[in-house]
């Protein structure tokens, strides 16, 4: 079983020194795995640490502690060789088109920066894996040699694919990929991404805040507030019987494309706002807001434990 | 209701190839700088000036036919004539030769002295920010020491030390503080930038971290850059044009805007174009390099861009 698993994440933290005495606990204590092929979603609320959890298992970010094995191997303890490796199988889609792209390189020349690191190629051969990417991502061979500035934001966004897939990694963190296009254009990269993984077999890590993307691109979901996992599941289960009361809010939020069932639903309002987290509260984080907290829940952290099959929950309650 | 017939309509193919032709010509970065430049009528006219006043300096003094240290005791202090175009000074040696000969003096100044503090300052500012924490630290309070001498004390310090006063003692005077500013300006730019997601995405991919300073950094600082320097080098003219009038620049037989100035101005109620025309040139100079400055800032701003 543990072969299979391309990602492993095991007790992963990674805290900012922001001034005196004040931490900020971006990931706290997070372990999940992804399997080779597989799509993990990530979501949760604007600043939870999604973006943070992706990049520091990218060895972007160093962790505080805890450990992130590719293939067996700890990201965080590999040399530079090895870590140059990694970086050729391990890539990243980033959030924003606008401020992912140099302005003062052409498309030819950043889909080119990796190819360059990574792989020996003559001018010719360069170009034509330049094209080949391109024509990959849906875009023409004559955009190679425009400027960011003159490309529309999805066509940005192509751009940052081609630049992620040209080094032919095997995993891909796409950290919000699509949250900065509209609803259109969102589709047909959300639609590229799953037609790249089918014909080349990627592993994705797809972070967003979108539940439905999520719960369409998506073979599990994890669920993270403030630093934590709260809840792991099949996609199916998260969205069809959530658990963990904070998910269950969550999914309650998604509207329906139907007026008469979107009348009737209730909507899990949230009272309060998400607490700091700079030095957060001890027990669950969660404890505040939500409607089944008991002492136990105000005293002891809850930790991820397998409630049905594949289906993992930190509540006191579940 | 009148009827069409079927045999005019045809059927169009929209060609996919088609739309991705590009309708205007592909322009290149720095072709793009040009042509808003170009848009921007007061820069335009300050580039001519500046050129014209750079080739006077050049062929200047060989124009009038006088040499510029010459002294003629028999034509002292005469007026703007068909044999001297600026007139002659109390030793009688031709003002228009001596204008254009002192231009290339403050010219040399100016320029070198801006790119020495471009380059010095852009490495500086650059290790510094690139390195971050305390090395930053340390670094920039060096520098706001260094910019809290006064340049004036450093000239009179140096020009002592060296017990010279020759064109190079200045230019090291000058430039010792003068970089800083430019150091303080690039670490900014380069904060900012570092932090960019085209960075994170460099490193993501492995980009080593010399060719991410070489191929991201230096070249998304450039365009501040090339601003701060058509901003220094009036910068420099100005302080040598001080230091030469106050007597601490440049020493006789040579001589510079500063001096000629400085020299006429004793005589300035009776002879007043003694004093009017190098005051006039470093007044044009100053004024069209902070204009060409100031339009060489909204050109090279990419998000100025039509």
């Amino acid at each position: 079983m543990s072969n299979e698993n391309l990602i492993e994440v095991v007790n992963l933290k990674k805290y900012f020194n922001v001034g005196k005495n004040k931490i900020l606990k971006a990931v706290d204590d997070v372990s999940f795995n992804i399997k080779k092929g597989e799509t993990l979603g990530l979501v949760g609320e604007s600043g939870c640490g999604k973006t943070t959890c992706g990049r520091t298992i990218l060895g972007l970010y160093a962790a505080t502690s805890g450990h992130v094995y590719y293939c067996g191997k700890d990201v965080h303890a590999m040399d530079f060789n090895e870590k140059i490796k990694f970086k050729k199988n391990a890539q990243i889609i980033l959030q924003d088109p606008y401020a992912s792209l140099d302005p003062r390189m052409t498309i030819g020349e950043i889909i080119g920066e990796g190819i360059d690191v990574h792989f020996k190629l003559t001018r010719i051969e360069r170009q034509r894996r330049i094209n080949e990417l391109l024509d990959t991502v849906g875009l023409n061979q004559e955009h190679a040699s425009r400027f960011p500035h003159e490309l529309s934001g999805g066509q940005r966004q192509r751009v940052g694919i081609a630049r992620a897939l040209a080094v032919e990694p095997q995993f891909i963190v796409c950290d919000e990929p699509i949250s900065a296009l509209d609803v259109s254009i969102q589709a047909q990269i959300v639609n590229l991404l799953v037609r790249l993984q089918k014909e080349i077999g990627l592993t994705y890590l797809f972070i967003s805040h979108d539940l439905s993307m999520v719960k369409h691109i998506s073979d599990r979901v994890g669920v993270m507030y403030l630093g934590s996992m709260v809840e792991l599941a099949p996609s199916f289960n998260i969205y069809q019987k959530p658990l963990h009361p904070y998910t269950k809010a969550l999914i309650s939020a998604i509207p329906i494309p139907d007026p008469k069932i979107e009348d009737e639903r209730k909507r899990i309002k949230l009272e309060g706002e998400v607490p700091s987290p700079i030095n957060p509260p001890e027990g669950c984080k969660f404890f505040k807001r939500c409607v089944q907290a008991t002492d136990k829940c105000k005293n002891v952290s809850p930790q991820l434990k397998e409630v049905e099959k594949n289906h993992f929950v930190a509540c006191h309650q579940c | 209701m009148e009827t069409i017939s079927k045999e005019k309509f045809r059927r169009i193919q929209i060609d996919y190839k088609e739309s991705e032709k590009i309708a205007r010509p592909q322009i290149g970065y720095w072709q793009d700088v040009w042509r808003r430049l170009k848009s921007n009528k007061v820069a335009i006219l300050s580039l001519i000036i500046l050129v014209i006043i750079v080739f006077m300096t050049i062929i200047g003094p060989y124009l009038s036919g006088y040499d510029f240290k010459e002294i003629d005791s028999a034509k002292i202090n005469q007026r703007p004539s068909k044999e001297n175009w600026f007139g002659t000074d109390e030793l009688g040696r031709d003002i228009f030769a001596r204008v254009w000969k002192a231009g290339r003096v403050s010219m040399v100044i100016g320029i070198t002295g801006a790119l020495i503090s471009a380059v010095v300052g852009t490495m500086y500012g650059g290790f510094s920010a690139y390195f971050g924490g305390r090395v930053d630290t340390i670094m920039m309070r060096i520098v706001e020491i260094l910019i809290s001498v006064p340049y004036l004390l450093v000239v009179i310090l140096i020009s002592i030390i060296t017990d010279s006063r020759s064109l190079g003692t200045m230019m090291i005077s000058l430039t010792l503080t003068g970089w800083c500013g430019t150091a303080r300006m690039v670490r900014g730019q380069m904060l900012q930038l570092k932090s960019q997601e085209y960075i994170l995405a460099a490193e993501a991919l492995g980009v080593k971290p010399l060719k991410i300073i070489m191929k991201h950094l230096i070249p998304n600082v450039l365009n501040v850059l090339i601003v701060s320097i058509s901003f220094d080098i009036p910068g420099y003219i100005f302080s040598e044009t001080f230091l030469s009038y106050i007597g601490l620049g440049i020493q006789p037989p040579n001589t510079s805007w500063g001096a000629l100035a400085s020299a006429a101005q004793r005589n300035f109620i009776f002879y007043p174009y003694q004093l009017f025309f190098p005051a006039l040139m470093i007044a044009l100079t100053m004024l069209t390099f902070t204009l060409l400055g100031d339009g060489l800032r909204d050109a090279l701003d990419p998000r100025l861009r039509e």
